[in-house]
C-alpha cells in the first residue's frame, strides 16, 4: 500500500521552488480585501521534490498499461502508442505557443489542424472536419447540436434519435443532453439492426439514427445502405460513432455508405494514448449543408498559402474554449504520417485479420454468440462458464488480471449476455495473442467459481469492496 | 418469497393497504434480488402528489440503477428515514435484508382507490417474476 | 511503417486459421459496393527522422516571443517543475486506460483520488470529480447540476465570466428550455452587479477573480444568490490564485468549477487542458464525470475504485447526469504533481509574484502618458488598460516587432471595451520585459 501524498506530507518540507519577482515589492495582504482574503496558507502536502518522484513513480508501477501488458479492451483500441508522436507534441513550438495568439504567429498549429482536417476528411469521405470536441462523446453531443440547428434552420420539428441496443451508453446520453427524445430499437438475430423495427421506429419527428459501424458486436452493418434509404427517406440523418473506425481506414467510408456526420476518436484509433482516461480528441465532420454548421473556429488556407482561424458560416458556435486539444492533434498527425494511406490500410487489414485469429481460436471454449467474420473485435459469453460452473465474466476477467492479461471489456454491449469483448489491435504479436488465447482457455478448463473468486491474487490489492466505497463514499482524503 | 396478503406490479413494486386509505410502497424481494447490493435510494419529498405510474425515486446498486413507478396515485406523507441519505440511520441495505419490510420505501394517501384494482395479487405476480427469471 | 509485428509466417497461420486471406479479411464482411477501391489520397509516409524534421519545422513556424508574453485571458503561462514531465510520460500512466478493472489500476485510481482531494482543499468543497473537458464545459456541468437540483430553469451569469465560457455554455443550452441571463460589470469598478434576483433563478454563476482579474465580492454575491433562492456557483480564474483568496466553499458557494491547466499544463495553443468540477456535499449525488473513492479489499487492505458509477452513461445511458465518459486524466495527474512539488509554499510564492508583477506593471501603465487602468477595483494579476482611440491592435503589432506578445485586445469582445486590452502577469514575467513594453510603448507614441 503507498500512504497518500497527505499521510506523507509533514510541516515545513519544501519542494520545488518557483522564480521569484524581480519587481519592487508589494503589500500583497492590502491588495487583496480582507473578506477575500485566505486566512492560512491552503492544506496541501508538504513535500520534498524526490519525495514526490517516489510517490508518482511507486503508484504507476501499480497500473496495467499497453506498454507493460496486453489490453484487449474492446471498443477501446489500445494499441501501441507511437513515442515519436509523444516527441512532436512536445517540441516547444507547440506547447509554449498561447491560443490566444495572431493567427500569423501560429502559422505551424493552424497548418498542423488544417493537414489534420484534410486527412480525416478524406479517410470517413466527409466535407469538412472541426477539431474542437475534446472527446468521443463530446463530438457526438457536439453533432447532435448541428442536428438540432439544421432542422431548426428547416423548419421542421424532429426531436426524437433513434439508437440501437447495442449502442454505447454515450449515444444516449448525448441525445439526452442536446436536447432529444432516445428511442432504442432492438437488434436483429444477426446482431444487426433490426430493419422492421427501424421502419416501425422512423416517423416525420425521427431527427436522426445515432449508429456504430462495425457495430460494438464488431460486426459489419451489411443492410447499412438500407438503413441509410430508410432514414433518408424520412428526412432524417446519419451519425456515424467512430469507436470502430480502426477496422475501416483506407478499407471503407462512412462518408460513402452514407452517413452525414461523424465523429472520430483519436485516442482510439490514430494511437494517441490513453492516458488513464483522456486527454482524448473528438473531432467531428459533416457532409453537404450540414458543414456549415460546424463548431469552431477551424483552420482553413488562404490563396496566399497562409493559415488562419475561420468559422464556418452557420456554426452552432463554440463546445470548448480555444481551438482543440492542439497536442493531442499533433499526435494523431504525427500517426497519419508515419503510416500513409496505404500504411493506415495494412493497420486495419491486421487489426481484422488478428481480431479474426482470436475469434476462431476461442469460440470452442467460450460461447460465440454471433459466429461469422468479425471485423477488428468480438464478442464472447461466458454464459455457458456461468450456468456450468457458475464463473461469469467478471470472474474471467479478474483471472485474466492473474495471468498477466488485461481483461476484455465486460458486460458491454448489453444485449450480450456475461459479454467478454475482444480487441486485439494489430500492434499485438502471434505470440502475445497466442498467449493470451491459452491463459483463457485455461481458465475455462482449469478454474472454478472458487478458485476464481480470490482472483486476482498477484495484484497491489485483491478485489475491492464498491458496496462499501458506493454506500459511504469517501471520496477525498479526511481534512 | 411473495406475501400473500400484498398487491403487486409488473414493475415489481408492492403496496400493503394501511387503515386510513393508506399504502405503504416498496420493492419486491425479486426486484431487490435482481439489482444485488444497494446503495442509495432517491425518495420522494412528503406532500408530493404522485399519479399512479409516476417515477417517485430511483434505487440505485453499485451496478445498476432502477426507477420505482407509483402503483398509484396519491400524496406522499412518509419516507421510510433510513433510505435518507442525509440522516444518521441512513442503511439502504435493508431493502435487501427486509424488502417487505424494514425496507418499505414510502407511504401515500391514496386519493382514487378504484385503482387498487388494477394492482397484481400475488399469484399474478409470481407469474411475472416466472416469466423474467 | 504500420508498427504490425506480423512476419509472413505469422500472417500465414492467422489466414490457416481463420480460413480467409490477410488481404480479403477486412473486406469480408462489407458489401462490394461499400469498399474504398483506391488508396487514401494522403501525404506520402514519413521515416521518423523525415517526421521529426517535418514537425519541428512546423513548430518554428509559431511565433516565439524572446521578449516574454503578457497573454493571459484564459490560459496561463506558469513555471512547470520538470518533474512534471516525467511523472506523466511514465509509460504506465500515459499508456493505460480508464481504470475499470480496479485491480490492475491502483496508481491511476489514487492519484485521482489525490487530485479530488487537492481541489476540494483549494476550493473549500466537499467533492471533486476527478475532471471534465476544460473550463468551459465545467461551467455548463455546474449550471445543468443547478438546474437539476432547484428545477428553475433561469441562470444569472455574470459578464465577468470569460467570453469563451459564457459562449460554450450558449451552445450547450441553445435548445434547452434553460434561458441565461447576464448580469453586467461596474464600468467603474469592474465587479459584478447583480440585479435582484428572481425567484425563478436556479443559480448566480460568477467567475473569481473575474475575467478582468478584478477579485469579486465573493460573499456577498453567494449571499445574494442564497436570499433570492439559487445556488451559488464560482468559477475560478487561474486557480493558482487560491493560494491567496479565500477558498470558494468558505463564503458560501455550492459549486466551483475551473480550469486546471495553470496547475502544471502548458498553454499549447488551447489544449489539453483539465477542467474541474466541484460541490457541496449535499451535491454529491448530481455531479457528473467519474468520481473515485477509498475502500477495501477483501483482505482488509486500503484501496481505490471508481463509484457512484449508476449515474454514468455506461449504466443510465438517457437518463445518466451527462454523456461524459473521457475526461482529461492525464493533464489532471500533471496538476496533482505540481500541486505536491510546490506545495503550499511554492504555490503561495507563484500567486504572489504574479500579484507583485501585475502590481508593478500597472504602476508603469498609470504613468504612462495616454493609457489608464480601465477598473479601480481590487485587482489579482490580470487587468485591462485603455489606449487611445484606435491604436491597441497597431501597438501589439509593434511589439511583436520587438518580440514582445503584447495582451488580449477586447474588440469585439466587450462593447465599450474596444481600445481595451487585457495584460497579465504570473511569476514567469522579469520586469525588465514590463519595462521593455513600457519603453515600446513611449517610442510609439513618439512615431505617432
Amino acid at each position: 500500500m503507498e500512504k497518500t501524498v497527505f499521510e506523507k506530507s509533514r510541516p515545513g518540507r519544501l519542494g520545488v521552488m518557483p522564480p521569484e519577482s524581480d519587481c519592487p515589492e508589494a503589500n500583497i495582504a492590502e491588495l487583496i480585501p480582507e473578506d477575500m482574503r485566505r486566512g492560512e496558507a491552503p492544506p496541501l502536502p508538504e513535500l520534498s521534490e524526490c519525495d514526490v518522484m517516489r510517490h508518482f513513480v511507486n503508484l504507476s508501477q501499480k497500473n496495467y498499461s499497453v506498454d507493460t501488458h496486453f489490453y484487449p479492451l474492446g471498443s477501446c483500441t489500445m494499441k501501441y502508442n507511437p513515442r515519436r508522436n509523444e516527441k512532436a507534441a512536445s517540441l516547444p513550438g507547440f506547447t509554449d505557443i498561447h491560443p490566444l495568439s495572431e493567427d500569423k504567429d501560429a502559422q505551424g498549429s493552424l497548418e498542423v489542424m488544417h493537414e489534420l482536417q484534410n486527412a480525416l476528411a478524406e479517410i470517413t469521405g466527409m466535407d469538412a472536419i472541426s477539431l474542437q470536441p475534446a472527446a468521443g462523446a463530446h463530438g457526438e453531443v457536439t453533432s447532435l447540436f448541428t442536428v438540432s440547428r439544421y432542422f431548426h434552420d428547416l423548419g421542421e420539428d424532429r426531436n426524437i434519435i433513434i439508437v440501437p441496443d447495442s449502442s454505447h451508453g454515450t449515444n444516449p446520453a448525448s441525445a439526452a443532453l442536446a436536447g432529444f427524445k432516445v428511442v432504442t430499437i432492438p437488434s436483429d438475430a444477426d446482431g444487426s439492426v433490426d430493419l422492421k423495427a427501424l421502419k416501425e421506429a422512423v416517423n416525420e419527428h425521427t431527427a436522426c439514427l445515432m449508429l456504430t459501424n462495425p457495430s460494438t458486436l464488431g460486426l459489419f452493418e451489411a443492410h447499412i445502405s438500407e438503413i441509410c434509404r430508410i432514414i433518408h427517406e424520412a428526412g432524417a440523418l446519419m451519425y456515424y460513432d467512430g469507436a470502430n473506425m480502426n477496422a475501416l481506414m483506407g478499407i471503407a467510408r462512412p462518408g460513402d455508405m452514407g452517413f452525414d456526420l461523424v465523429h472520430i476518436n483519436l485516442h482510439k484509433t490514430f494511437s494517441t494514448p490513453h492516458g488513464g482516461g483522456g486527454p482524448g480528441s473528438g473531432p467531428v465532420g459533416a457532409k453537404g449543408r450540414l458543414a456549415a454548421y460546424l463548431p469552431g473556429p477551424r483552420a482553413v488556407k488562404a490563396e496566399d498559402g497562409s493559415y488562419r482561424l475561420q468559422r464556418a458560416e452557420k456554426t452552432i458556435g463554440r463546445v470548448k474554449m480555444f481551438w482543440g486539444n492542439f497536442l493531442v492533434i499533433v499526435k494523431a498527425l504525427a500517426y497519419i504520417r508515419t503510416l500513409g494511406g496505404a500504411g493506415l490500410k495494412r493497420a486495419s487489414q491486421a487489426a481484422v485479420m488478428a481480431a479474426n485469429y482470436m475469434r476462431v481460436r476461442l469460440k470452442e471454449a467460450y460461447h460465440l454468440p454471433y459466429d461469422r467474420m468479425c471485423m477488428h473485435e468480438f464478442v464472447l459469453s461466458a454464459d455457458r462458464l456461468k450456468k456450468e460452473k457458475h464463473i461469469h465474466a467478471l470472474d474471467v476477467a479478474k483471472g485474466l488480471l492473474d495471468r498477466g492479461f488485461h481483461a476484455p471489456t465486460i458486460y458491454f454491449p448489453l444485449i450480450v449476455e456475461e459479454a467478454l469483448m475482444i480487441e486485439p489491435t494489430e500492434t499485438e504479436s502471434l505470440e502475445t495473442m497466442d498467449a493470451f488465447i491459452e491463459a483463457m482457455l485455461d481458465i475455462a478448463e482449469n478454474e472454478s467459481s472458487e478458485s476464481l473468486a480470490k482472483a486476482p491474487e498477484t495484484l497491489p490489492v485483491t478485489r475491492l469492496d464498491e458496496t462499501k466505497a458506493a454506500r459511504k463514499p469517501v471520496l477525498q482524503w479526511p481534512q | 418469497m411473495i406475501p400473500e396478503e400484498l398487491k403487486y406490479t409488473k414493475e415489481h413494486e408492492w403496496v400493503r393497504l394501511l387503515d386510513g386509505g393508506i399504502a405503504e410502497i416498496g420493492i419486491t424481494d425479486f426486484a431487490q434480488d435482481q439489482l444485488g447490493d444497494i446503495v442509495y435510494v432517491e425518495v420522494p419529498e412528503i406532500g408530493r402528489k404522485l399519479t399512479k405510474d409516476d417515477t417517485f425515486g430511483v434505487v440505485e446498486s453499485v451496478k445498476t440503477v432502477s426507477d420505482v413507478y407509483s402503483p398509484l396515485s396519491g400524496e406522499v406523507i412518509a419516507v421510510n428515514e433510513v433510505l435518507c441519505e442525509d440522516g444518521d440511520s441512513f442503511t439502504p441495505e435493508v431493502i435487501n435484508k427486509d424488502a417487505y419490510g424494514e425496507g418499505w420505501i414510502i407511504r401515500i394517501k391514496v386519493a382514487d382507490p378504484a385503482e387498487i384494482d388494477t394492482l397484481l395479487d400475488a399469484a399474478a405476480y409470481k407469474a411475472v417474476t416466472e416469466e423474467e427469471g | 511503417m504500420s508498427y504490425i509485428p506480423h512476419t509472413d509466417a505469422d500472417v500465414r497461420k492467422m489466414s490457416e486459421a481463420v480460413g480467409v486471406s490477410f488481404e480479403e479479411a477486412a473486406y469480408a464482411a462489407i458489401p462490394e459496393e461499400l469498399r474504398l477501391n483506391r488508396e487514401l489520397e494522403l501525404p506520402e509516409a514519413l521515416s521518423e527522422s523525415d517526421l521529426l524534421d517535418y514537425f519541428r519545422k512546423l513548430s518554428e513556424a509559431n511565433r516565439r516571443f524572446e521578449g516574454g508574453s503578457f497573454l493571459g485571458a484564459g490560459a496561463y503561462r506558469h513555471f512547470i517543475p520538470s518533474i512534471v514531465e516525467t511523472v506523466i510520460s511514465r509509460s504506465e500512466f500515459l499508456t493505460a486506460y480508464t481504470p475499470y478493472q480496479a485491480e490492475a489500476s491502483q496508481g491511476t485510481l489514487q492519484t485521482i483520488f489525490e487530485f479530488q482531494s487537492l481541489i476540494c482543499r483549494l476550493t473549500g468543497m466537499d467533492v471533486a470529480n476527478a475532471s471534465v473537458y476544460d473550463g468551459g464545459t465545467a461551467a455548463v456541468d455546474a449550471v445543468l447540476m443547478a438546474v437539476g437540483q432547484t428545477g428553475k430553469k433561469k441562470v444569472l451569469v455574470s459578464m465577468g465570466v470569460h467570453p469563451q465560457i459564457r459562449e460554450v455554455m450558449e451552445t450547450y443550452l441553445a435548445g434547452s428550455d434553460i434561458k441565461l441571463e447576464y448580469a453586467p460589470l461596474s464600468a467603474q469598478t469592474g465587479r459584478t452587479e447583480l440585479p435582484e434576483i428572481a425567484s425563478d433563478t436556479a443559480a448566480v454563476l460568477v467567475q473569481n477573480p473575474n475575467f478582468m482579474g478584478i477579485i469579486e465580492d465573493g460573499p456577498e454575491l453567494c449571499r445574494k444568490a442564497h436570499e433570492g433562492g439559487a445556488l451559488a456557483a464560482v468559477a475560478v480564474n487561474d486557480p493558482v490564485n487560491l493560494a491567496l483568496l479565500k477558498a470558494p466553499g468558505a463564503y458560501g458557494a455550492d459549486i466551483c468549477c475551473g480550469d486546471a491547466q495553470p496547475f502544471g499544463n502548458p498553454v499549447a495553443y488551447g489544449g489539453p487542458y483539465v477542467g474541474f468540477l466541484a460541490c457541496t456535499q449535499k451535491l454529491m449525488r448530481r455531479i457528473p464525470g467519474r468520481l473515485v473513492g477509498m475502500t477495501e479489499d477483501h483482505d482488509g487492505k486500503r484501496g481505490f475504485c471508481l463509484t457512484l458509477q449508476a449515474r454514468e452513461q455506461h449504466i443510465r445511458r438517457e437518463k445518466a447526469s451527462s454523456n461524459i465518459c473521457s475526461n482529461e486524466a492525464l493533464c489532471a495527474l500533471a496538476a496533482t504533481v505540481y500541486l505536491c512539488a510546490v506545495g503550499p509554499e511554492g504555490l503561495r510564492r507563484s500567486a504572489e509574484a504574479g500579484m507583485r508583477n501585475a502590481a508593478y506593471f500597472r504602476s508603469r501603465i498609470a504613468e504612462a502618458e495616454g493609457l489608464e487602468l480601465v477598473f479601480a477595483g481590487p485587482h489579482m494579476n490580470e487587468f485591462a488598460a485603455r489606449f487611445p482611440k484606435g491604436v491597441a491592435e497597431e501597438f501589439n503589432r509593434f511589439l511583436a516587432e520587438r518580440s514582445i506578445q503584447g495582451g488580449y485586445v477586447l474588440d469585439g469582445v466587450y462593447s465599450g471595451l474596444e481600445d481595451c486590452m487585457l495584460l497579465c502577469c504570473t511569476e514567469l514575467c522579469k520586469k525588465a520585459q514590463i519595462d521593455a513594453w513600457a519603453e515600446a510603448w513611449q517610442a510609439f507614441k513618439e512615431r505617432q
